[in-house]
């Protein structure tokens, strides 16, 4: 692991109007770290990940990025241009509803193939086997390349969706709830795939969900939010096993034991 | 008095042709830009070549000589109605020839003939935003051409190239201006696009229910997009011109019976009838007769 960290977040706030979106948060990220943000529904999670991706703007505190230059700036910053070249290759989003995230009137090599197109890739043969490759990494049979992500079951878009942002070799991919809406036994073989991949490219991960199992399996470090504060933040195992806040204690307590 | 008297000289008035021409400058000025412009109600309806029309109605003057194309040709209700349209409003001259215009508005052809300095020629344009099919939002198209993320039009071509295996968009084929604009040359046949690089004539282009304007200058460069290893190919016809015995011309096929009986002849129908004049014959035409 790198000595300096890839992202460095000072106090971020959001609110909506007079409403509070998150408040005061404060980390870092380091190149190869899976950080998993939990929490109930509305407590921030999902402002947080988009203020970080750059989809919302905060109304104060700063997101410093280490950008392939090794310069830092703040991504609030960035001219559009910038922000958009930025988002397309050096990260990545995967979104909770496959939807949002595919082209679904587009094949599935298409999907896969569009950001090598964006960054300039003119040759069809090597876009295709780009393609084929990565439809193979997430367990998606080669015949299926020229179907439509329409035709796909949830777990196959979902993994879909995953290859298209993992093609085109980004450092850090934001995920909102990447297993949710599918049943268990999906969701765990998207889990294994996940994690495999993230281990294998060394990604740096901000993984938000509700799912304490999710954060177990996946993430280094997790952070717990509560009414948009961070109530307690650090290692994943730590947290799980031994957490301090008594909302964190609940929500640990909360799991169901089959 | 004629009953056109009321109109201004070529229908629209002196403030509206204004407006559009500052469209057309500021178009020509950043060649495959597409200039929104307050595009007027015409005595047409949409889809018949509004666009086209006002673009000519704001450049032509009296001393200019009009041939209108529909689809490669002059006979049709299209061409002819939009040339008795200007005959009428503009008293201007009217030709089929294309050697003799200095104006041409055309739908969806290029004339053969490689048009000289001085000339215009005015499209037709349904759909100007090359990325539309693709991408519905015109917030985000906009974007995507000021930031130059082209990417996406590549999609559609990958797409062709998946589905049929080779890129299948025969018409309104993607071009890139001058290094810098994608476009969408109005539905013209990928056949023609070769004739838009570095053309002598100047190229305008009016989209009259989509209120743009833009412009392809002469000399400027144009490039029909592609992939290194499936490049960019015209349509190719076996046969030559059935009435004029042409090759390297864009054919229409004719149907001439119910028993499957068909022909292939010039979509140009003036490149055609000049080659007919000059003595050439093709396998079904029949030899002029001498003059």
């Amino acid at each position: 692991m790198s000595t300096e960290p890839l992202l460095r977040v000072e106090n971020l706030t959001k609110y909506y109007g007079t409403r509070l979106g998150c408040a005061d948060v404060s980390f870092e990220l380091w190149p190869g770290e899976v950080l998993a943000i939990v929490g109930e529904s509305g407590s921030g999670k999902t402002t947080l990940l988009n203020s970080l991706s750059a989809t919302l703007e905060p109304n104060s505190g700063h997101t410093l990025y280490r950008m392939r230059d090794e310069q830092w700036r703040n991504i609030y910053d960035l001219s559009e241009a910038e922000r958009r070249f930025l988002v397309r290759t050096d990260w990545g989003f995967v979104h909770q509803n496959p939807a949002d995230g595919l082209r679904m009137t587009v094949s599935a090599g298409a999907n896969v193939g569009e950001r090598l197109m964006a960054v300039g890739d003119r040759h069809y043969g090597h876009i295709r086997d780009t393609a084929l490759d990565w439809l193979g990494r997430v367990e998606i049979a080669a015949d299926r390349i020229d179907d439509q992500p329409r035709s796909f079951s949830g777990g196959m878009r979902q993994r879909l969706q995953i290859a298209r942002n993992l093609v085109a070799g980004p450092r850090l991919v934001f995920m909102d709830e990447p297993t949710g809406g599918l049943d268990v036994s999906v969701q765990a073989r998207l889990l294994d795939l996940l994690r495999g991949l993230v281990g294998e490219l060394g990604l740096a991960a901000i993984v938000v969900t509700h799912d304490l199992a999710v954060a177990r399996l996946l993430s280094h470090r997790m952070m717990v939010m509560k009414d948009g504060r961070v109530i307690e933040a650090g290692l994943t195992d730590r947290v799980l096993d031994d957490p301090r806040e008594p909302y964190t204690q609940l929500l640990v307590s909360s799991i169901l034991q089959v | 008095m004629t009953t056109t008297a009321q109109y201004n000289f070529a229908y629209l008035d002196e403030q509206t042709k204004r407006m559009i021409r500052r469209a057309i400058l500021k178009a020509i000025a950043i060649p495959g830009y597409q200039v929104p412009f307050s595009s007027r109600e015409m005595p047409m309806p949409y889809g018949w070549g509004t666009g086209g029309v006002q673009v000519t109605a704001s450049i032509i003057g009296p001393d200019d000589v009009l041939k209108v194309i529909d689809q490669g040709a002059d006979d049709t209700t299209n061409a002819v109605s939009i040339r008795a349209f200007f005959a009428k409003v503009a008293q201007v001259q009217t030709t089929t020839r294309t050697a003799e215009a200095t104006i041409i508005q055309t739908r969806h052809r290029i004339p053969e003939r490689a048009l000289q300095a001085g000339q215009i020629l005015v499209y037709q344009v349904p759909i100007p935003e090359p990325l539309r099919f693709l991408e519905p939002r015109e917030t985000e198209t906009r974007k995507m051409h000021a930031l130059e993320e082209y990417g996406l039009m590549h999609v559609k071509l990958y797409e062709d190239i998946a589905r049929h295996g080779r890129i299948a968009t025969t018409y309104a084929y993607p071009v890139k201006v001058e290094g810098r604009y994608v476009m969408d040359p109005s539905p013209t046949p990928k056949f023609d696009n070769p004739k838009m690089h570095m053309s002598e004539a100047l190229q305008l282009f009016g989209a009259g229910r989509e209120h743009r304007i833009y412009a392809v200058p002469p000399h400027t460069e144009v490039v029909s997009l592609d992939f290194e290893d499936h490049p960019f190919e015209i349509q190719h016809f076996e046969q030559p011109c059935a009435l004029c015995g042409a090759e390297q011309v864009y054919l229409d096929e004719v149907i001439l019976d119910d028993a499957g009986g068909h022909m292939f002849v010039c979509s140009d129908t003036d490149n055609c009838e000049e080659r007919r004049n000059a003595g050439f014959v093709g396998s079904l035409g029949v030899q002029e007769a001498a003059e």
